[in-house]
């Protein structure tokens, strides 16, 4: 079961804000799936390696130059606020 | 030729040859999309600029150019896919307003083929959902019975091509997204094996599983489309540097001495709609008519699938979608002073309520199974079962060339009817999850229309590498039952 208090704790790890009633049907939907989930510890897995990604990645290089491909003013131009070519943020330091 | 219900290939050899032009073609969907998408909801964005970019290829072809093999064809994409210049909103309010300054490499692809884009599919947002309900633009309506859902998350794309607003669309397939809208819109989708296709320029939902592929009317034109959009990609590491087959060249409905194989997990009694289970009944029939063996697997790990899959998607989603910050690209909270702004305030503002719920509630679960304390106990015991998972179908694979299978359950459910029970609505994809954890190609193909006049597919599903045996199937299949290029009542 995850509590309303726990559901208030993973939405400050994932950053999201989370209204009072949000956080109460969270906890309720989330303990249901991880109860569903429960029918996988009865599965033997010992000693077996993690399947992270489900085909063999193929190695490859490239030769190691730069290309601009994009200018930076045209990567910046999406951003919700900017000066010139730069990101305005709140402060971090 | 009727544009209604023709095949690609043969629209495009039209084109070239000057017996119709590109700019007639696109102005005929162009004028279908804007009438029907007002009942359907199936864009987001209609490009109305598609009729510059057909006198465009006219143009070449006046010249004596080579335009490709898609020449002057009008496609929708789904909203999952950069398009330069084109709004992408991967159906989400975060990125309402987000304008890709480059295409995906796939859209790279199918523009270097002559194809031009129609327009900006609606989908469930960032992929996550079965109905196409969850989408910040609205929820998209079934063709063939608008009290119904299209299926999910490429409901769009089922419903537009469904209704025959386009010539052809793309999908993207996490754990089922382009072959169950397909069943529940009577089209055929294909996802091809884990690798083939590559992901640059795609939202990312979860890596390890989204793959892209086409959702179309006919088996002929889903290779055709596969053929364009394969192959290796410098920009994307998980793709194959395997040379691509000629899926159209190769496509044969000859599969004498096939073997089949069935799954005794997939069909337990009382599981099944009384018409899928008749159609998979029906389906192999008509198989074993061609010439195709059917043995008997069992793949024990497939009754774990959706959990498997709920674990690794949502894991891997909530450390995908961190990038949405309000910074770079984006919705960003509205606040009167940056300065005065505390980070994490700034933060949890911004994608509290830049994304919708079923967004949230999959990131919480992400976050929790990936936290400290829970990390081995879900995630990575998840990986584990995945691991046997994809053993299992390796072995399968030795004794068979293809897995034949419902896609889901039923045919479509009715709007609002999953929506508030998210545990019932992730219950809906059992049979096509494992398809993406085992990294499979799988493809959905109109078989047969239900009591209630719903259509219903059958899944094909190969080992890796192996797209052309289930398009062979399926091309058998679609020769038998005439049941691909239906338009229904009203389009």
């Amino acid at each position: 079961m995850i509590t309303e208090d726990e559901i208030k704790k993973i939405a400050k790890l994932a950053k999201l804000s989370m209204p009072e009633n949000e956080s109460k049907e969270f906890a309720e939907q989330l303990s249901g799936a991880l109860k569903h989930f429960e029918q996988m510890t009865k599965i033997n897995t010992d000693g077996i390696e993690p399947l992270v990604t489900p085909t063999q990645i193929e190695h490859f290089l490239r030769p190691d130059q730069a290309v601009q491909e994009i200018s930076a003013d045209k990567m910046v131009e999406n951003a919700p606020e900017k000066i010139g070519n730069l990101f305005k943020v709140p402060p971090v330091v | 030729m009727d544009l209604l219900t023709a095949k690609i290939s043969e629209v495009a050899k039209n084109i070239k040859q000057k017996k119709i032009s590109s700019f007639e073609v696109c102005d005929f969907f162009l004028q279908r999309a804007h009438k029907h998408n007002p009942q359907l909801n199936a864009f987001i964005n209609i490009n109305d600029s598609v009729t510059e970019g057909a006198r465009k290829v006219d143009q070449r072809i006046a010249l004596g150019e080579d335009v490709g093999l898609m020449a002057g064809i009008p496609m929708g994409i789904k909203d999952m896919f950069c398009t330069q210049g084109l709004k992408t909103t991967a159906g989400s309010k975060i990125l309402e307003n987000f304008v890709p300054p480059y295409d995906a490499t796939v859209i790279d692809r199918l523009k270097k083929q002559g194809a031009l884009i129609l327009g900006k599919l609606n989908q469930d947002e960032f992929a996550m959902g079965s109905s196409n309900e969850t989408s910040f633009f609205g929820p998209v309506k079934n063709p063939w019975n608008l009290e119904y859902v299209p299926g999910g998350s490429s409901g769009g794309s089922a419903a537009a091509q469904s209704a025959r607003l386009s010539m052809a669309t793309l999908g993207t397939d996490t754990g089922g997204s382009i072959r169950q809208p397909a069943h529940f819109c009577g089209i055929v989708g294909l996802k091809p094996t884990y690798g083939r296709v590559s992901r640059f320029g795609i939202v990312a939902y979860a890596s390890s599983l989204d793959q892209a592929g086409p959702m179309v009317s006919y088996v002929e034109d889903a290779a055709l489309v596969l053929e364009v959009i394969s192959g290796f990609d410098p920009k994307d590491s998980t793709t194959t540097q395997r040379k691509v087959p000629s899926f159209t060249k190769d496509l044969s409905e000859n599969i004498k001495g096939y073997k089949v194989g069935i799954l005794k997990e997939y069909l337990k009694k009382g599981v099944l709609h009384p018409d899928v289970e008749k159609s998979v009944d029906d389906a192999m029939s008509i198989l074993k008519s061609q010439g195709c063996e059917f043995i008997e697997l069992s793949v024990p790990m497939t009754e774990v699938a959706v959990s498997i899959y709920y674990l690794v998607a949502t894991s891997e989603a909530s450390s995908n979608l961190a990038r949405y910050d309000g910074v770079k690209y984006g919705y960003r909270a509205p606040f009167k002073q940056l300065s005065s702004i505390d980070l994490d305030e700034f933060y949890m503002s911004t994608r509290g309520e830049g994304f919708g719920k079923e967004v949230k509630r999959r990131i919480m679960l992400g976050t929790y199974c990936l936290s400290s304390g829970y990390y081995d106990a879900y995630y990575n015991k998840a990986c584990q079962v995945r691991r046997k998972l994809s053993e299992e179908f390796q072995q399968a694979f030795t004794k068979c060339d293809v897995i034949l299978s419902p896609v889901a359950t039923s045919p479509a459910f009715k709007l609002g009817d999953k929506i508030s029970n998210p545990l019932a609505m992730y219950l809906n994809d059992i049979f096509t999850v494992s398809t993406n954890l085992a990294g499979l190609p799988g493809m959905s193909v109109p078989f047969s229309i239900s009591k209630e006049g719903l259509p219903i597919g059958i899944q094909l599903q190969a080992a890796p590498f192996n797209e052309q045996k289930i398009l062979n199937m399926a091309f058998n299949l679609e020769n038998a039952t005439k049941m691909s290029g239906k338009v229904p009542y009203g389009f």
